[in-house]
């Protein structure tokens, strides 16, 4: 009986009973949910120019925030520091292309994600071998991000906001709103269909699948960037920031691995459900809910939408 | 161009087999490090290895060694994975090791079966198996200067001291969600019940150590009186970022050992102002064993650590201190049999019969430096005290002398834990302690 009630009825009565709580309980899950969307972003947009599940998107958070704050520590300005950052990942970008993919131009899907996987243990290795593995600070302050936070009193209890986590809401939003136009109302976004669609059709329209892989593989740079930033500067820069991104497969496989609003929609609803599901009732099967919870979300989506909510829905006849 | 690169690799690697070789022959002392400066945990895996490293160098460079004979210690990267350790631990016993010292409580659990097969103790100093401080049912393993059980129950013990008691409180519990978090558990429920308080447990698996939002939501909603943290890597900034960020009162925040080093609250910094953690060596280079590192190794530029500045830091001198541990046990291996040069078995003899006395400590330029040490037959942890540092916004400050961990309540549950372990494995090694 006390099972059932702490099921259905004790988190609501807590829901309604501490109304303030709820609203941070809420704000966080946007929060998280803004910055899993930013991530799963970057998966997108590499899984939409060459159909495959980039590996390395995680360790390319790492490095791009490693290469921002190891330049400033080396006496490098912050501003100057953050566009060497974007002009690393720009390099990293043409040397995959040169280096990986040109040489895999209509391979199968797994041979691309096999050299994802490769080009993740070269950048953990390089990383490590420039940076070392301690952890870092995030330069927050001197790129003119916000600190601090600003108290109010909803229903007469208290809701904190973290100016740092306004701002990153206010960028992933910027950013996401910016690679959506780019990549479904210009050329090159129209290019980039073409050539997930397939390799060999787009090469004899005359697109070059060469460019349009440099131009997606450094948007996913700058998006691994500003995720570095938005989450070294909520905890810290280290190797094990990798693993966060991981936390960005539930929510393709809701969103579907092609659809940037699905990359948003989805991040959403894996944010603001692990966070509720955590606090709410993660009590009742002993906390730590949250690494899991967020497949369990994803799977009952497939069960009605194999494709995810925005993918697109394959029909292959034989 | 290409017959020199050859004529080189060939040299480094006859170079290379004549020292295998030497090691092989028994004229060193080889301690084999498995360390971990890759990946998630590196932050914390750095700096000990640094210091356990250091430590080993400064005695080959200034004293030629351990009673004159040269240590050998080379780095097997772990990655702070299992089975990568234990590779590293089959790769590296054939060298003649001494001990292994597995820095991962996941690691030290895979070896403690292996140790009495092998004949190679294993030196989990302050962490691993708390049950291993039984020394009649693990003869090979040790644990010294406390279990995570003594750690636990001082850290419960100081909390009692404060605010009018822990009984009727509640405490909070936040822990990496991997063997070495759950470690003090069944110790906690059981002091729970004993004393009278209750405990909220927030597990933290190692994919949200960076993204911890949930686990201090959750803490605003219990309100607990105190929290304790069994944390690691980058758990432990970010918590104590998350805990600022809820506005929990630091003071009433406290971590273990392994939640308290300069690069957890380096990210935080004015804003941990206050946060505890407990510790089992000084900070600092203010010692003459550690100005010799700095003579003999650092400033000769045979340390990995970058500058000066990493040498003192709380896991620097951690490292330092269990290569401390480890060449007395072996001093006092090499009076017990009269040998200079031991095996593995001889070592397990050093390690309980350690005495690192306050004495001993200043004889060797660590005056003050830790907490002593006295092992035994039956106490391979040494049921040592712990003390508490707090932050103060820019540096750890030392708070409290000793504080002795609640052995009557202890003892017992780890003789417990102990039979537990053993029941049900017939060729389990014991052995038998007088008095």
């Amino acid at each position: 009986m006390d099972f059932l009630y702490s099921l259905f009825v004790g988190p609501f009565v807590d829901m309604f009973s501490t109304p303030d709580f709820l609203l941070q309980v809420l704000w966080e899950g946007f929060v998280t949910g803004t910055l899993y969307s930013l991530i799963a972003l970057g998966f997108v947009l590499i899984f939409k120019a060459s159909g495959v599940f980039n590996f390395a998107q995680g360790i390319m958070v790492v490095f791009s925030a490693l290469t921002l704050v190891g330049l400033y520590q080396a006496g490098v300005p912050a501003y100057l520091a953050l566009l060497l950052a974007v002009g690393v990942m720009a390099l990293l970008a043409i040397g995959v292309e040169r280096l990986v993919l040109r040489h895999m131009v209509n391979q199968p899907d797994i041979i691309l994600f096999m050299a994802t996987i490769g080009l993740s243990y070269f950048l953990i290795g390089l990383g490590e071998f420039i940076f070392g593995g301690e952890t870092k600070s995030m330069i927050t302050e001197q790129l003119g991000l916000p600190t601090g936070s600003t108290t109010f009193a909803p229903f007469g209890g208290v809701l904190i906001l973290q100016h740092i986590d306004i701002a990153a809401v206010v960028i992933a939003a910027v950013l996401v709103a910016g690679l959506a136009f780019f990549f479904s109302k210009t050329r090159i976004g129209r290019a980039l269909r073409a050539v997930a669609d397939d390799h060999q059709a787009a090469l004899s329209v005359g697109i070059s699948l060469n460019q349009i892989w440099a131009i997606v593989w450094f948007a996913a740079g700058i998006v691994a960037l500003a995720t570095g930033i938005m989450w070294g500067a909520r905890s810290d820069v280290s190797f094990a920031l990798q693993i966060v991104a991981l936390k960005a497969l539930p929510v393709l496989i809701l969103g579907g691995f092609t659809s940037i609003p699905g990359a948003i929609v989805g991040g959403l609803i894996i944010g603001f459900g692990e966070k509720l599901f955590e606090v709410y009732w993660g009590g009742l099967l002993g906390g730590g809910v949250e690494g899991w919870f967020a497949y369990v979300i994803a799977l009952i989506f497939l069960l009605f939408r194999p494709q995810g909510l925005f993918g697109d829905k394959i029909i292959e006849r034989v | 161009m290409f017959k020199k690169l050859t004529t080189g690799a060939v040299a480094v690697a006859l170079a290379a087999s004549v020292q295998i070789s030497s090691v092989s022959a028994g004229e060193s002392l080889y301690i084999p490090q498995l360390s971990y400066r890759t990946g998630p945990f590196a932050g914390g895996g750095t700096p000990i290895a640094n210091g356990f490293g250091d430590y080993l160098a400064m005695l080959n460079a200034r004293d030629g060694g351990i009673g004159g004979v040269p240590i050998v210690s080379d780095e097997c990267e772990t990655g702070y994975n299992s089975q990568k350790g234990v590779e590293c631990y089959e790769a590296t016993k054939g060298k003649g090791a001494l001990v292994y010292n597995p820095y991962s409580t996941g690691i030290t659990l895979q070896l403690i079966p292996k140790a009495p097969v092998d004949k190679i103790p294993v030196f989990s100093m302050g962490y691993g198996l708390s049950a291993a401080a039984i020394g009649e049912k693990f003869p090979w393993t040790f644990n010294y200067p406390a279990t995570y059980w003594d750690q636990l129950s001082s850290i419960i013990k100081f909390i009692d001291s404060q605010d009018g008691g822990i009984k009727g409180k509640k405490v909070g519990f936040i822990y990496l969600d991997v063997g070495y978090g759950k470690e003090p558990i069944p110790l906690l429920d059981q002091l729970s019940k004993e004393m009278g308080f209750k405990v909220v447990k927030i597990p933290v698996g190692v994919k949200e150590m960076q993204s911890q939002g949930s686990q201090w939501l959750k803490v605003r909603k219990e309100r607990p009186d105190w929290m304790i943290m069994w944390g690691w890597g980058s758990m432990n900034p970010t918590a104590i970022k998350e805990a600022a960020k809820i506005r929990y009162p630091m003071d009433h925040f406290i971590g273990n050992w392994w939640s308290g080093a300069d690069v957890d609250l380096r990210p935080a910094g004015a804003a941990g102002k206050g946060y505890r953690s407990a510790n089992m060596a000084a900070s600092g280079t203010d010692f003459p064993a550690l100005q010799d590192v700095l003579k003999y190794v650092v400033d000769k530029g045979k340390s990995q650590v970058k500058d000066r500045s990493q040498v003192g830091t709380v896991l620097y001198n951690r490292g330092l201190y269990n290569a401390v541990a480890v060449a007395e046990a072996i001093r006092t291996a090499q009076k017990l049999t009269g040998k200079k040069v031991i095996t593995g078995a001889d070592m397990r003899l050093g390690l309980e019969n350690l005495d690192l006395s306050a004495a001993r400590l200043k004889e060797i330029g660590l005056p003050n430096f830790a907490l002593p040490i006295k092992a035994s037959c039956k106490n391979h942890g040494s049921g040592g005290a712990i003390f508490m540092q707090q932050w103060d916004g820019k540096k750890w400050v030392k708070t409290s002398d000793g504080i002795t961990p609640m052995t009557d309540r202890v003892r017992a549950a780890l003789e417990k834990a102990a039979d537990k372990y053993v029941a049900g494995k017939p060729d389990w090694v014991t052995q038998k302690c007088g008095g």
